[in-house]
């Protein structure tokens, strides 16, 4: 168990450090000279070397690499072009937002596609079954700012159940964490329905009705648990799903974390934030993915870590 | 026989709804297990045994499976029209039910303890607590050593012979009167088969249990069961006190087992083969469905079914029984 936390934990720092590299690479690949956004439209080519040198970007590619994980080590994300702060802290405060808003949007996604799942699931075939898995395919696949759009008109407008936007209570958390974790409850929904299915197909579930148990406990007392294991599995990735909606959803609702951040930042092409908002992202990805490998063993005790 | 019988099913017919049409997997069967003996119910792979055995716990998801006709009388009882909630309550507590596949049939991630206290709370209404006492009285029985450490472990830290003793301590901790084995030794090897066995024996002296006890294998049938029901494609082909049976065969089918096996058929010997294949379902014909195998096949049992006709103590299907 030891062996294989300090292997993960190696292949996982490997994985960072080839994000890393290309977060770098990111820099000379956006088509926008961050010297001139700094200098000004009007500034001389003097001016330019000045600035150009005190990037340091006028030193060889090893060398500007070397020194931006040096500091990356140290929790240096560099500083803003645009905002004349320091790109860590920047992130840091809002960090908070987003956590809550993808926690949220977890509870949501999981609250919608379990009890779907399991429910057509037991349905299998039949009416119901049909019905919740056409939602599905219809969360699935309905763009996240054109469902934000539409939840802010009819609860927030119309209803008046919600605010507009912003940030702060749990009622202005609601809207946005749905709108995040919808399309997310309806393919959680498609694979607890397969799971469940492939599940209730072992012989301990028939074992389960010969005790004389009745249907639905047979399905959440045996079923549940073998089922879930894939989908926990997944609860993990989702933090990496997220990274994308969270930018779309941020904006649309106002939610004041990094992937309104993240946004700005494209827009006035401010590079460290671009780069800093990437970096922390992976780290969560690569930690949702560590998480979601060391949870299988504790709900699946033959699942062993080698 | 049948005025004391507990299990009588009579004329029993399942079927499948499959992707090719409707077929039947069992026809007409019919047999009954007398309170406290054991009948063995034999025939080659694939002949409808587990599908009988599941159908009288109604443990066949339906769709695809469908009884077609028959009774299931139990303590009174027709199991075919019981409605569920009432079946429920027959399931482990009064008739208890063993599989073939002992590796599978437990549920990797709860510990046995739990599983078979389980039973318990669907049926006594017990919380773990107070069902200990019981699982561990029942592990005991079913002859595992060191009953209160086992009920903390997890079954893939079991061999399959304890496992399949914890299969037996859940189907009997409730003591039900009738307890289905459905071949509960065939995925074990020789010896753990034949402990298996003798626990089967000691348990129905004890609990006074009537067995159905599925098998293929002859040996036990002679060691194990009072009587004995023969099946061939779906069918019963004959039927009997197992000495009788034994002693004097009158289906061919009966027969050609017995022939390549010696009279004391000792155990651990798996069905004998007799050439030709069984007619799967569906593809089963008007007339007698060994005609293709059978040595004393004539024109008319290619025509007509041959109806289970008592010759003595016994009785069987065939036009043309052997002397
Ligand atoms: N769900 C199903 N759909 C269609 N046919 C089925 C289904 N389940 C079983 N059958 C068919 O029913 C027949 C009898 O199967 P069954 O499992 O009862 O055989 P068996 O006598 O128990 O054999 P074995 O000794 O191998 O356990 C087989 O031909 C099988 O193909
Ligand atoms: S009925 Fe005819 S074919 Fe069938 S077992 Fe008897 S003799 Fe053979
Ligand atoms: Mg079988």
């Amino acid at each position: 168990m030891l062996a294989y936390l300090a292997r993960r934990l190696a292949a996982s720092l490997l994985i960072l450090l080839g994000i890393s590299v290309v977060t770098f690479g990111l820099t000379f690949m956006i088509p926008a000279d961050p010297v001139a956004m700094i200098a000004g439209r009007n500034s001389t080519a003097e001016v330019r070397a000045q600035i150009r040198h005190q990037l340091g970007l006028d030193r060889p590619l090893p060398a500007q690499y070397a020194s931006y994980l040096g500091r990356l080590v140290q929790g240096d994300l560099g500083r803003s072009y645009a905002r004349k702060s320091d790109v860590g802290p920047l992130i840091v405060s809002r960090l908070p937002p987003t956590l809550l808003l993808m926690l949220g949007a977890i509870v949501a996604e999981l609250l919608i596609g379990l009890p779907a799942g399991i429910y057509a699931a037991s349905r299998r075939g039949r009416t119901g079954d049909k019905v919740a898995m056409t939602l599905s395919f219809v969360s699935v696949s309905t763009p996240q700012f054109v469902l934000g759009l539409t939840l802010i008109y009819l609860f927030a407008y119309l209803l008046n159940w919600f605010p507009l936007g912003g940030y702060g209570s749990l009622s202005h958390l609601i809207l946005p964490a749905l709108t995040l974790g919808l399309a997310g409850g309806g393919w959680y929904s498609r694979m607890m329905r397969s799971s469940m299915i492939e599940v209730l197909r072992n012989d301990y579930i028939r074992t389960a009705r010969a005790k004389g148990m009745p249907e639905w406990r047979v399905i959440l007392g045996h079923g549940l648990r073998n089922a879930i294991v894939p989908i926990v599995a997944m609860v993990g990735l989702d933090v990496g799903i997220f990274m994308s909606g969270v930018v779309v959803v941020e904006n649309v609702y106002g939610w004041p974390g990094i992937g309104q951040l993240m946004w700005q930042a494209i827009q006035s092409l401010d590079i460290p934030i671009i780069m800093g908002v990437t970096t922390v992202a992976a780290c969560f990805i690569v930690l949702g993915n560590l998480v979601a490998d060391l949870a299988a063993p504790l709900i699946d005790p033959r699942i062993r870590l080698r | 026989m049948s005025a004391e019988a507990l299990l009588s099913v009579e004329g029993l017919t399942v079927g499948f709804n499959t992707e090719e049409g409707p077929v039947r997997v069992v026809e007409d069967v019919s047999f009954s297990v007398v309170a406290g003996e054991t009948l063995g119910l034999v025939g080659e792979s694939g002949c409808g045994k587990s599908v009988t055995a599941q159908t009288i716990m109604r443990l066949l998801p339906s769709p695809p499976a469908r009884i077609d006709g028959g009774r299931i009388r139990f303590e009174g009882e027709d199991l075919v029209v019981l409605p569920e909630p009432r079946m429920r309550k027959v399931r482990g507590d009064r008739i208890g039910m063993v599989f073939q596949e002992p590796m599978t049939s437990l549920n990797p991630t709860q510990r046995i303890g739990r599983q078979i206290a389980e039973v318990l709370a669907l049926h006594r209404g017990m919380n773990y607590t107070q069902a200990k006492e019981s699982v561990i009285d029942a592990l005991r029985k079913v002859g595992i050593g060191n009953a209160e450490r086992r009920l903390d472990q997890y079954p893939h830290e079991l061999s399959g012979g304890l496992r399949q003793r914890v299969m037996i301590a859940m189907a009997i901790v409730c003591r039900p009167k009738l307890l289905i084995a459905d071949e509960p030794t065939t995925a074990l090897d020789v010896t753990i088969q034949a402990q298996i066995m003798e626990l089967l024996k000691a348990l129905q002296r004890e609990l006074g249990l009537a067995i159905l006890l599925i098998t293929h294998d002859l040996g036990m049938v002679a060691e194990m069961c009072r009587s004995l029901a023969v099946m061939y494609a779906g069918r019963i082909v004959e039927t009997g006190p197992a000495a009788t049976v034994f002693a004097r065969p009158r289906h061919p089918y009966t027969a050609g087992l017995l022939s390549s096996s010696p009279r004391q058929a000792r155990r651990g010997e798996r069905l004998p083969s007799i050439p030709g294949l069984v007619p799967p379902p569906g593809k089963r014909s008007t007339g007698c469905s060994f005609a293709d195998r059978c040595g004393r096949v004539t024109d008319r049992c290619r025509r007509e079914l041959p109806p289970l006709a008592s010759f003595g103590a016994g009785a069987a299907a065939c036009w043309n029984p052997v002397p």
